[in-house]
């Protein structure tokens, strides 16, 4: 397949960014996308020239590193991680724009590569449990529900890499910060911080200057985990709890 | 707690659904009233009359009506200062845009913030047309809907304002109610279904209703 590439290149956080156009030949439709961009880098440092910094690391799906908002969408047109997006996901000749996260909370570090620590630091607000560590406790010392535990594991999938910042049109992170509160929330381990983890993950979000949820549905379009849109109904479900049992205190 | 509502995100969208809720349940009664007309000038003329003294010997006359305006003027004011600093919010939160732009979301999504400027201008004309009778062309009597109704409707500008304000209130609806129901906690994946519904049928029939009236204006069912 031969591609034509238009590549956001930006060298530091500071300098302004464009697009720049690359052809590469020779690319297999089994490679992955970020095979192809390693062809890409291969040229581009083979002819002095610096190659396009992006994200990866498991190239499994689920680490979560990977990111890119390819030809508009992003991780590209299939519902998986860019790095387990295939190059017969496309057609020989095509011109296939690649652009980096973009949100205000999300600065950009170089090229295709943006800063997601502000989801750390809303893990960090509550996203834990204050639970006794050691050894894995007996499965059946703490029984859950069937259906808590499925509710549970559907949010627990969230690998934090930030598509539904990244396709959100107001920049929000409404489905990660819900992902990661009801995956808790709902079971016993995480209850003694159901009302405190809500509360101060929300406030965490709102301070790192994610935008507000307008419910576009972009987000879990997106989401290569495919986390639900209704995890945010949920999240605000706790967060209206949580505000009237603080506000009884 | 108000504090703790008003500095959030999440909470200054419960302050939108909550006043979007009572707005709507008064567009529900306001649409019921004015189809009145449809029976007549007695009919809908004696209304207004009964509306005006509404809650009598209890209510002093006029003061359920001004108590309603009250609640509708807090609504509305709640509505539109959280909608601007969440959209400030939005807008600052995504400074660059995407150089590969792709059309996103529905019609009735991507309209709520401008069909909300259009419904705000709306009530502006709308109150300085039949209820303070300001701008209402021909003589604006109190207490008489009917020939007011005709008079705005006879004039081509009043169809237009109206039926391009009902229109984008159909679409707000359509997103509001639904998102409102998501904000304040109650969606659920067995409810979705209902909801989007209710949603779509409260749109068509609030927009249906209300056109209905200029239409009956210029058909001459009303005159």
């Amino acid at each position: 397949m031969k591609l034509t590439l238009r590549v956001w290149r930006q060298k530091n956080a500071d300098a302004d960014g464009a697009m720049s156009t690359y052809e590469v030949d020779g690319i297999s439709p089994d490679m992955s996308f970020l095979e192809m961009l390693d062809v890409l880098n291969e040229q581009l440092i083979l002819s002095g020239e610096e190659p396009v910094a992006f994200d990866h690391d498991c190239r499994e799906g689920i680490c979560g590193a990977c990111s890119l908002v390819i030809n508009g969408d992003a991780h590209g047109p299939e519902r998986t991680t860019t790095c387990q997006l295939h190059m017969r996901s496309f057609k020989d000749g095509d011109t296939i724009d690649i652009e980096p996260w973009r949100a205000a909370a999300f600065p950009v570090v170089k090229d295709l590569v943006v800063d997601r620590s502000a989801f750390d630091r809303i893990i960090q607000a509550g996203g834990y449990i204050t639970a006794p560590t050691g050894s894995a406790p007996e499965a059946h010392a703490t029984p859950v529900p069937k259906a808590d535990a499925d509710f549970a594991f559907e949010h627990a999938e969230c690998i934090g890499c930030g598509a539904c910042v990244a396709a959100c049109p107001n920049g929000a992170a409404m489905l990660f910060t819900s992902a990661k509160i009801n995956h808790l929330n709902v079971l016993p381990q995480g209850a003694p911080e159901r009302e405190t983890r809500v509360l101060d993950m929300v406030a965490q979000m709102d301070a790192e200057g994610f935008g507000g949820c307008t419910l576009t549905g972009e987000c879990a379009t997106a989401c290569p985990k495919g986390i639900p849109l209704m995890s945010i109904t949920s999240m605000n479900k706790e967060w209206l709890r949580a505000t009237r049992k603080a506000a009884k205190r | 707690m108000a504090r703790t509502v008003w500095d959030s995100t999440v909470g200054k969208k419960t302050v939108m659904a909550v006043s979007g809720v009572i707005m709507l349940l008064y567009l529900v009664v306001h649409l019921y009233g004015n189809l009145k007309v449809f029976f007549g000038l007695q009919e809908i003329d004696d209304y207004a009359v009964w509306l005006r003294n509404l809650g009598q010997p209890f209510m002093h006359h006029m003061w359920t009506i001004w108590l309603t305006r009250a609640v509708l003027v807090v609504a509305v004011v709640a509505h539109a200062v959280s909608a601007y600093q969440l959209s400030r919010r939005d807008i600052e939160a995504r400074p660059s845009k995407y150089v590969h732009k792709k059309p996103r979301a529905t019609y009735a999504t991507r309209t709520m913030r401008w069909g909300g400027v259009i419904l705000g201008l709306f009530i502006v004309w709308h109150i300085l047309d039949l209820t303070t009778g300001t701008v209402h062309p021909g003589g604006f009597q109190d207490a008489h809907p009917y020939e007011n109704i005709v008079d705005t409707f006879s004039t081509w500008y009043g169809n237009v304002i109206y039926i391009v304000a009902m229109l984008a209130l159909g679409l707000h609806i359509r997103h509001g109610f639904w998102s409102a129901a998501q904000t304040l906690g109650v969606g659920s994946r067995t409810r979705d279904r209902a909801l989007k519904a209710t949603a779509n049928v409260l749109a068509l029939l609030l927009t249906a209703g209300f056109i209905s009236i200029p239409v009956g204006v210029m058909t001459g069912l009303v005159s």
